[in-house]
């Protein structure tokens, strides 16, 4: 009854204001941001044009969830980037509206705001989380609508127009404010809450196992992973940065090449999060490894040399770091503490 | 008001003139560093780092992809004995243009006559695991069983290109001796320049940093024998520590 009473009101409050001027101010909304990153990286990027709220998060939330976004209302953003999968899907590629699918790897969404040079998707074509948001609502591959079919359909529901007014103060939904939206809500995904985050904080132990991998997870004459993949002080486990991991000979998808048109940036994408890897599968921009232990030997044995290599893939003429069996063993133990499953139960 | 009164201050200090021992007049003036990488005298930048081939000192034809390094401890030593320290450190990434420069954000100094020295990494009170956030968001970090703390030094990229191309990943830290028990040896150098600078306005000081000396002098660097992993190789951590001595000259200075 007394939620009833509150609705009431708020719609009365509503209705007396104006469309584009209530004078309502959203709440501001600040990132919590986790004990482990404050203590370790710099702050998260939050655009000044777009600061957190509450009402911005929670219509991005009800945005990200609804199918409203997608040609023929089937798909929302969370079709292919799951809670329960920390984001993603677990397709090799995701098939979109019209059932074909893509040619990349749905990425996982979490710890967006500490995406320093904001480059997003793994070619690094968008230029922000903003702009990212523009990309899936109309590509054909996925949920191949069109911005003023989506706008319209927003304008004309019965709650959007009302939400939009209380996140932006303005009841005229645009595709801007839209994608304002889902990138606040975005942001909230925050996962540092792993076994080996609990490590750190001196709350959890490992086992020798997992100290084992860890540490040949930063030997440079072993592993040598951590140059791409952070480490204990960076506890983001990516640099996020663009790379050749030596997985072809020849490239039918040039990845940042074709983003920059430069020859040297063929074959090169965006290092992924260790984070979540439990939840993640299958690999890789084309998700063409199935498991953990196929991505180990990858990087073990079957390295492919090709002009845009990178230089911190070892010993490419023998295939890689030839880890021996215990030594993959370990790391991937190591690699499964960064996995976070309280991230995954809070956002279900 | 505040701010007037300290807008006032400022001015003072900046307009205030005084006469020094030798009987000259002194004024208060600004330092700023500004970098300038080459390849023996090519300069490399934002723009060819990836596409630039050179040949260094032991003869095989290389590729860089990757250039980062750490300077700290900036200090202007004036012929009175005074030592000017520049808070902050210079963290430099080639494919990024605005890391290249020093700025000490206005720090006043008198003017006079100075040498110029600052740290190459790191000393060891600096030196401090995960003491850093910005460097750690950079992955900056150098393992602590290679004594941790950060990297000084990454340069990658491949040698013999023009053969059979090798990764060659050349990165400097702190260097380990031994191990069971683990035993480290502190790999910063101090680079001191002996020239004396006339610092009579606000200067900037340009340096050059000759990324070829790091394979010329006194070590002519073999890659085939050091390519790679060199960081828990205290003899090539070593040999770098000597060759990166005759890295930075002052190139010019404006003022």
């Amino acid at each position: 009854m007394n939620k009833g009473i509150l609705l009431a009101a708020v719609l009365l409050f509503l209705s007396c204001s104006s469309d584009d001027q209530n004078g309502y101010e959203p709440t501001p909304m600040p990132l919590e941001i986790p004990q482990i990153f404050s203590e370790n990286i710099i702050a998260p990027i939050i655009p000044n044009d777009n600061p957190q709220t509450v009402e911005g998060v929670g219509l991005g939330k009800k945005l990200f969830f609804d199918t409203i976004l997608s040609a023929d209302g089937s798909q929302s953003c969370a079709s292919c980037h799951s809670p329960q999968s920390a984001f993603t899907d677990n397709f090799a590629t995701s098939a979109g509206v019209n059932g074909i699918a893509g040619t990349r790897n749905s990425m996982p969404l979490f710890n967006l705001a500490w995406n320093y040079n904001e480059r997003f998707t793994w070619d690094g074509k968008e230029l922000s989380l903003e702009r990212q948001a523009e990309e899936p609502v109309q590509n054909p591959l996925e949920m191949h609508s069109n911005w003023n079919d989506v706008i319209e359909r927003l304008q004309t529901h019965q709650e959007y127009p009302q939400l939009f007014d209380l996140a932006f103060n303005t009841s005229t939904i645009t595709k801007e404010l839209t994608t304002k939206a889902i990138a606040q809500f975005e942001r909230t995904l925050i996962s540092a809450n792993s076994k080996f985050d609990r490590y750190s904080l001196g709350i959890e132990t490992l086992t020798a196992q997992e100290l084992n991998g860890l540490d040949i997870f930063l030997r440079e004459d072993k592993g040598d992973c951590f140059h791409c993949h952070g480490n204990p002080n960076n506890p983001l486990w990516t640099n996020n940065d663009f790379h050749n991991n030596g997985l072809d000979a020849t490239f039918t998808d040039l990845g940042l090449g074709a983003v920059t048109g430069d020859p040297n940036d063929n074959g090169k994408f965006r290092t992924p999060s260790l984070r979540n890897l439990v939840y993640t599968a299958p690999y890789m921009h084309d998700g063409r490894f199935t498991t953990l232990d196929q991505v180990i030997n990858h990087y073990s044995e079957g390295l492919q040399n090709s002009p845009t290599i990178d230089p911190l893939m070892k010993q490419i003429n023998q295939g890689g770091v030839q880890l021996t069996d215990q030594e993959k063993a370990d790391l991937k133990a190591f690699l499964l503490t960064l996995s976070d499953p309280s991230f995954v139960e809070s956002n279900n | 008001m505040k701010r007037l009164i300290l807008l006032a201050i400022s001015f003072i200090l900046f307009t205030c003139e005084s006469e020094n021992t030798n009987g000259g007049t002194l004024r208060n003036i600004t330092v700023d560093f500004e970098f300038i990488h080459t390849w023996d005298g090519t300069v490399i930048d934002n723009t060819n780092l990836t596409t630039t081939t050179v040949t260094n000192e032991n003869g095989e034809t290389m590729s860089m992809s990757r250039l980062r390094y750490l300077l700290s401890r900036f200090q202007l030593l004036n012929s009175n004995g005074d030592i000017y320290g520049f808070n902050g450190y210079k963290f430099t990434d080639l494919s990024d243009i605005t890391s290249y420069n020093f700025s000490t954000n206005n720090f006043i100094i008198p003017s006079g006559t100075y040498t110029l020295k600052f740290i190459w990494g790191f000393n060891e009170a600096d030196n401090i695991t995960g003491a850093y956030p910005d460097l750690n968001s950079a992955s900056w970090n150098w393992p602590d069983m290679l004594g941790g703390g950060y990297h000084f030094l990454q340069l990658d990229g491949m040698y013999n290109i023009d053969t059979t191309p090798s990764p060659y990943n050349f990165h400097n830290g702190t260097a380990r001796v031994s191990t069971n028990p683990n035993v480290f040896e502190q790999n910063f150098v101090e680079i001191e320049f002996t020239e004396d600078m006339v610092l009579s306005g606000n200067a900037t000081i340009k340096i050059e940093m000759n990324i070829a000396e790091l394979f010329k002098n006194p070590n002519a660097w073999d890659l085939n024998i050091y390519d790679t992993p060199l960081m828990p190789n205290y003899d090539a951590q070593k040999m770098m520590q000597q060759n990166v001595e005759s890295v930075f000259s002052i190139d010019e200075i404006f003022q």
